[in-house]
């Protein structure tokens, strides 16, 4: 990784440190990589519990400060639970990674750290990834008696249900999502950076390539030559003469004379001198800025 | 709070003991917000209790995953209201590690300098609150005069009151006037030790003050280790661990200050840290205005921070860049990090996955209320109901953080 430049949180995570934990790991390490100033490993959904008791017990990641969920729907496994785990001893963090599906369970970590048991079922409540041997796996941050999983990446940002009071029924009803406009997003993706998708407008574009490339190498290529210089000298129109070739214009406008009495522009308007005068003391009604006059 | 129900409980002798399931809040004035605990009593001793969060839950990492990394910022405000700029920064940070820029000096001390006034600017209201719920009422109307100046600074900072919106991605969104600097540097010298002094002055040594938070909730090194604690809570503990010192960020490697640390660790303990955190970032303020360096205030990288307006009137390509980051926004290289930084309540973490476009994949927000939270049950267990209200003022809790 080339200098660091930002101003984040300094902390050590370098690559002994990297090789260290992960000879420690051993076989329960699928690949562990440092990116951006960070530790990551991918270990065995199975062994997470192991793997992250040696941790704290060998290393010394006292505290696990965070899960994290994460859903990647094109994968098989479509889910990432990330532990952040971290070392007031030692002055270090590191994130140890595992994947599951929706139906395949995640071994609890309440067992190390009994913080685990709301951070898992945040988890579950908002991806639906189910925590074997957490004991209260309930939802912790939807509404009682929500539905689905909210942070999926296929559940709508809108969601299913909104609720309102009814004056009606005296209560707060849920009815579905009603919305006067859909919700805009916009696509960013340049076609340069791999929208592999036909644009707007540009559905030609997705079409198979041309067999013949059109260049301009030689000189009939672009065109130039006799025909063109004898097609370019072919007077079109003559100058300040009363013909004009359609779509070509150079000459001056003919009017078009039409036995329809048409209308005209309107006069201007004028005043109406044969209006009498406005009556009473405030014919000058004064600014509503100006100063009020005092007399001395 | 209303009697839900009163299951009897096998008698002992003549005797017979109720034991009583109430619910506390949802809406309750020692809540500081929307909580519901649920608690079982035995008379006046809680048995058990089982928080109820995520009534202020409003997807606000759902919503930042379709917003561009700069929409998205604003979002942090709302998360914790009471020290809005520290939020901010651990967001900013994040997106500044996965990009790799580097922030000009004079923006890392302006937002050192504004995050050591949010700390204070929390802790007031926390200290307020607290000694409020316990049953004091004078300190925290003279504290939150403090919290009313803190304000007006933000104002004229950032132009809003609460929701700054100011640190952005690559330094601040504005520089601050001079006068301001010099205001606040007149404010910490003098007003804030003053009112906040006199303030305390009725606190501290208070009978009725100790004899409500002296010797409650008592949370061993071992427990505040496993149970996830930081911020004010750990340090009570008796941990010198503050983010600031240990992991700096900005310019808080060049700052002088003390971690105060706590010997009982208990709420009496914990009021106490706050306490003195904020003479320390008075400390801190000081020593950001004595050495504020001029320069600029975001980065030079037009493709991350805006060019300044008067650029724009001359310069084709700054009006480009403009319309490019108010539209389209910046693009982040693919990566994850998780940047966490010591937030006025703890560590507020931010783990942010960028897919390589301009909008972050996904952004993960570790809020300090949800650990010490969760601690709530083990900590009030033996205790009598009235100490829980004082339990819940030592955590510092703010449901906008916790619930998201």
């Amino acid at each position: 990784m080339s200098s660091v430049l930002h101003s984040a949180p300094r902390y050590e995570a370098s690559e002994a440190m990297l090789d260290e934990l992960s000879q420690a790991m051993g076989g329960d390490l699928l690949d562990a990589r440092r990116a951006h100033g960070e530790l990551l490993f991918n270990v065995r959904r199975d062994s997470i519990e192991a793997v992250l008791r040696t941790l704290r017990d060998e290393h010394g990641y006292q505290q696990l400060m965070e899960i994290a969920g994460v859903d990647y729907p094109a994968r098989a496994e479509r889910f990432e639970i990330v532990y952040m785990l971290l070392s007031v001893t030692a002055n270090r963090r590191i994130m140890v990674k595992v994947r599951t599906d929706e139906a395949t369970p995640v071994p609890t970590v309440t067992t190390l750290w009994p913080n685990a048991g709301w951070l898992e079922r945040e988890v579950f409540d908002l991806f639906g990834v189910v925590f074997a041997g957490n004991t209260d796996l309930r939802r912790i941050l939807t509404d009682y008696g929500f539905e689905g999983h909210p942070f999926r990446k296929d559940f709508p940002l809108t969601g299913y249900v909104e609720l309102r009071y009814s004056e009606d029924e005296k209560r707060v009803v849920y009815e579905p999502v009603k919305l006067a406009q859909d919700l805009r997003q916009f696509d960013f993706l340049s076609p340069w950076e791999g929208a592999d998708y036909p644009l707007p407008g540009d559905e030609k574009g997705s079409t198979a390539p041309v067999a013949e490339v059109k260049t301009t190498e030689k000189q009939i290529q672009t065109g130039a030559g006799p025909a063109t210089d004898k097609k370019a000298a072919e007077h079109v129109a003559t100058a300040g003469g009363a013909t004009t070739t359609p779509g070509q214009g150079g000459a001056e406008p003919v009017p078009v004379a039409t036995s329809v009495d048409e209308p005209g522009a309107p006069d201007p308007t004028e005043d109406r001198p044969d209006r009498s005068p406005r009556r009473g003391s405030t014919a000058d009604t004064p600014p509503a800025t100006q100063p009020e006059e005092k007399d001395s | 709070m209303s009697v839900l129900k009163v299951e009897e409980s096998p008698t002992t002798g003549d005797q017979t003991i109720n034991n009583y399931t109430i619910n506390f809040g949802p809406q309750h004035p020692a809540a500081h917000g929307v909580l519901r605990l649920v608690m079982e009593l035995d008379g006046e001793i809680i048995e058990r209790i089982d928080p109820h969060v995520g009534l202020l839950h409003r997807g606000t990492e759902k919503l930042i995953e379709t917003k561009t990394y700069l929409q998205a910022l604003p979002y942090f405000d709302r998360l914790d209201y009471c020290s809005p700029m520290c939020m901010e920064h651990s967001y900013v940070l994040a997106v500044e590690k996965l990009l790799n820029i580097e922030v000009p000096l004079r923006a890392q001390y302006l937002r050192v300098l504004f995050a050591e006034l949010t700390r204070i600017k929390n802790h007031m209201l926390n200290i307020g609150a607290h000694v409020m719920d316990v049953g004091a009422m004078t300190p925290n109307l003279w504290v939150f005069e403090l919290r009313e100046d803190l304000m007006g600074f933000y104002e004229r900072a950032s132009g809003a009151r609460m929701h700054a919106a100011w640190f952005r991605p690559g330094g601040v969104h504005q520089d601050v006037p001079e006068k301001l600097l010099v205001d606040i540097g007149h404010w910490v010298d003098t007003r804030l030790p003053e009112l906040f002094g006199d303030a305390m002055s009725l606190v501290l040594d208070n009978r009725i003050f100790k004899q409500r938070n002296v010797d409650i909730a008592v949370v061993s090194k071992q427990d505040a280790l496993a149970w996830g604690f930081s911020g004010p809570m750990i340090r009570a503990a008796g941990i010198p661990w503050d983010l600031r010192k240990s992991q700096p960020y900005d310019v808080y490697d060049r700052m002088e200050f003390d971690i105060p640390v706590g010997t009982n660790s208990d709420c009496y303990d914990r009021f106490m840290v706050r306490v003195k955190e904020v003479y320390e970032s008075a400390k801190i303020i000081k020593q950001c205005l004595a050495q504020l360096p001029a320069g600029p205030i975001a980065s030079e990288d037009r493709k991350v921070a805006p060019p300044p307006r008067a650029e724009m009137k001359q310069s084709m390509e700054a009006l480009i860049h403009h319309f490019k980051l108010y539209t389209e926004g910046f693009h982040v290289p693919a990566g994850e990090v998780y940047v966490a930084t010591e937030s006025p309540k703890g560590e507020f973490g931010v783990y942010l996955v960028s897919d390589g476009t301009n909008k972050p994949y996904r952004c993960k927000i570790r809020p300090t209320a949800f650990s010490h939270l969760q601690a709530m049950e083990f900590m009030s267990k033996g205790h009598m109901l009235p100490d829980a209200t004082a339990i819940l003022g030592a955590i510092d809790v703010v449901f906008g953080e916790c619930d998201r």
